[in-house]
């Protein structure tokens, strides 16, 4: 399945399903076999030698859950995973399972205070319109705990730059498909699709869990802000430069072995990597590393501009390395290699 | 003991880097051990077979905080992100080094206001004239600690790193002293405390004792116009209350009270009102472990100058023995 068909999915955190769904249909057609635990997340194998693997990306998206549906029609909401209010004001959305259109609204700049222009308006001053005219209009298309994704087209912008909404983490869920096309003997491959990770990282917890492995990967979109006004040293990552090695981040420091034989496998092959530039921000490698008596975990990322908005932007150059090093690394496991 | 103290404080060991004060403390250790292991986190697990008592877990944590390289700028500078709580006042102008042995100081750009003060704003500075020349000695992602060395001050002692060296110094001893024991000891030199009880977690799941007591530094409030808290330095070893990621085993915490009392250990009640220890990783394990502290009272926590009373640690040292050969029902 391609990186368009994936960001066009809803699956905001904790209503994954169609994300999961699509990506059972895909497995299916490969022929890869998996299972689904209580928590939603679709685990994948493949090879059944060696030691256990996790490659993990997740399926939830940041977005918004409908909380109250006011008298005269329009929704208020919530916001699922971290979403920036600044970000929000006149985008068009798309709400619950038949994909009602909706927009942001707020009041027009002739009528606000002087103050009023000058600060964000926080998310739960806000509110969807969708163009009812009362609760009951409303009510017949949206209900209360109805999930909205942002309405966000996948285009190229160009030779190899794609815009869309979910590249966070679509392109971890593509990279692993990818990955699962491979013939892999001398690994246990567990391939987690897992739910939840932007309110906390919940599903790749229990995954890991259950699964209880000796090694695990997370394959992430990450920040990347190579943009006007942000010095170098604050851009994290930059676009169209490789794949991004993490160092550190709040939730985990990756085993020194993996990350070094990840540099060592990138500069072996000709794969284009950088460092993540940063040490904030987390990722589903802190669950897996924490899981039972613990397992050794990096991670792999491709830069996202504007990561955790309804639009994001990505090379597919980044893509291409991150998914040809993670290829690489689990062929160095096979051929042996231990952290 | 005072040599211990000096060779486990002087050593290298930011969080998620501690393969190297790891092999100083299992060099120390396992002459008194009867089987020494390290599990896929770093944690050093030290088994000394006991007779049919129980499982105890004794904890303290060889991660240090430190720095991180994120960026080398063209002029041969390197920003950097903190490992652990590293205070911006107290972190300008010391001096850093790294594994290789590579040092640097840390600078700042130009701050008006002290408000401004931020690890964003500064970058530690070694020597390098361009990218190239600092990209010979270090590397993004490279981890750096404070660079002090140890000072004997007589009864007490000042270092950077007794958070929480002085407590794996105590295991050590604690271990030198216990010919036999009827229980079994495992003694976790634990990883990643400071950036969130990441090793101690892992090794009580894997050991998943029966009793779990922590040994780290806390904080006092002996020094001029302190924060209220009653502890002192030089006053015993500090049997711990609640911090704010546990309340301590109430059986567990009055057992420790009472086998102070008996065999005359100095001691007093510690309440810390902010930070947490790593008993509050073991006292979650599966279906939940009694947990609790010893604490060393320290001056003066995460900085390069952390201070520590000798007749402190001499006490805890003594309670943990008492301790490991009492019957541990509470």
């Amino acid at each position: 399945m391609d990186l368009k068909t994936l960001t066009s999915l809803s699956g905001v955190s904790g209503d994954e399903y169609e994300v999961r769904d699509g990506i059972i249909k895909e497995l299916d057609s490969m022929g890869v076999s998996y299972e689904c635990d209580v928590l939603g997340n679709v685990i994948a194998r493949k090879g059944n030698k060696g030691p256990k693997v996790i490659i993990d990306a997740h399926m939830d998206e940041v977005g918004l859950v409908i909380t109250y549906i006011e008298k005269n029609g329009f929704l208020r909401f919530a916001t699922v995973g971290g979403i920036d209010s600044r970000v929000l004001v006149s985008k068009r959305v798309l709400i619950g399972k038949h994909r009602t259109p909706g927009v942001i609204g707020a009041k027009a700049i002739h009528l606000q205070e002087r103050d009023e222009r000058n600060r964000v308006i926080p998310s739960d001053q806000l509110f969807i319109d969708i163009g009812a005219s009362s609760k009951e209009e409303a009510e017949r298309k949206v209900k209360q705990g109805d999930y909205v994704i942002f309405d966000t087209e996948y285009e190229e912008l160009s030779d190899g730059i794609v815009k869309a909404k979910g590249l966070d983490d679509r392109v971890g869920c593509a990279i692993l498909l990818e990955v699962l096309k491979e013939p892999w003997e001398d690994i246990n491959l567990y391939a987690v699709f897992a739910t939840q990770e932007e309110v906390g990282l919940r599903g790749a917890k229990v995954a890991a869990y259950g699964i209880e492995p000796d090694m695990g990967l997370a394959i992430e979109g990450t920040v990347c802000a190579d943009i006007p006004g942000t010095d170098k040293e604050f851009q994290a990552t930059r676009l169209g430069q490789g794949a991004a090695l993490s160092i550190m981040d709040s939730g985990s420091i990756p085993n020194r072995a993996m990350l070094k034989e990840l540099i060592r496998l990138a500069k072996e092959n000709d794969i284009p990597v950088q460092f993540r530039e940063a040490t904030s921000g987390g990722n589903d490698a802190a669950a897996i590393q924490q899981a039972r008596a613990g397992c050794p975990v990096a991670s792999v990322s491709v830069p996202c501009r504007y990561i955790h908005t309804p639009c994001s932007l990505m090379s597919m150059s980044d893509f291409e390395a991150a998914k040809q090093l993670v290829i690489a690394f689990l062929k160095s496991v096979e051929g042996g290699f231990r952290p | 003991m005072k040599e211990l103290v000096k060779k486990f404080t002087e050593g290298f060991g930011p969080s998620g880097f501690e393969d190297s004060i790891r092999e100083i403390i299992r060099k120390e250790v396992e002459p008194f051990v009867d089987e020494v292991r390290v599990d896929a986190l770093g944690n050093l697990i030290c088994f000394k077979k006991g007779n049919g008592g129980k499982k105890v877990l004794l904890d303290a944590h060889m991660d240090e905080i430190g720095v991180i390289i994120t960026h080398i700028d063209e002029n041969g500078f390197l920003r950097f992100g903190s490992i652990g709580g590293v205070n911006p006042i107290i972190a300008l102008g010391q001096r850093v080094y790294f594994e290789n042995g590579v040092c640097g100081v840390i600078g700042s750009e130009r701050i008006e206001d002290p408000k401004d003060l931020k690890l964003e704003k500064f970058f530690i500075d070694i020597g390098a004239k361009s990218r190239e020349q600092a990209a010979e000695k270090v590397k993004v992602g490279d981890a750096g600690a404070f660079l002090q060395t140890a000072i004997d001050l007589g009864d007490r002692m000042i270092a950077k790193a007794m958070d929480d060296r002085i407590g794996c110094v105590v295991i050590v001893e604690v271990l030198r002293q216990l010919k036999e024991t009827k229980h079994d000891i495992y003694a976790v030199f634990a990883t990643q405390e400071e950036v969130g009880l990441r090793g101690a977690r892992v090794a009580a799941y894997g050991v998943e004792p029966d009793v779990g007591i922590a040994f780290d530094v806390t904080g006092t409030g002996d020094t001029p116009k302190a924060r209220t808290m009653d502890v002192s330095i030089g006053k015993g070893a500090a049997i711990k209350v609640k911090d704010s990621s546990l309340i301590c085993h109430p059986g567990l915490r009055e057992y420790l009270v009472k086998l102070a009392e008996e065999n005359g250990i100095p001691y007093q009640l510690e309440v810390l009102e902010s930070g947490g220890t790593n008993a509050g990783a073991i006292q979650m394990t599966k279906a939940g472990i009694p947990a609790g502290v010893i604490s060393i009272p320290s001056r003066y926590i995460h900085t390069p100058g952390e201070m520590v009373d000798l007749d402190d640690v001499k006490a805890c040292i003594d309670l943990c023995v008492a301790a490991c050969q009492s019957p541990l029902d509470f």
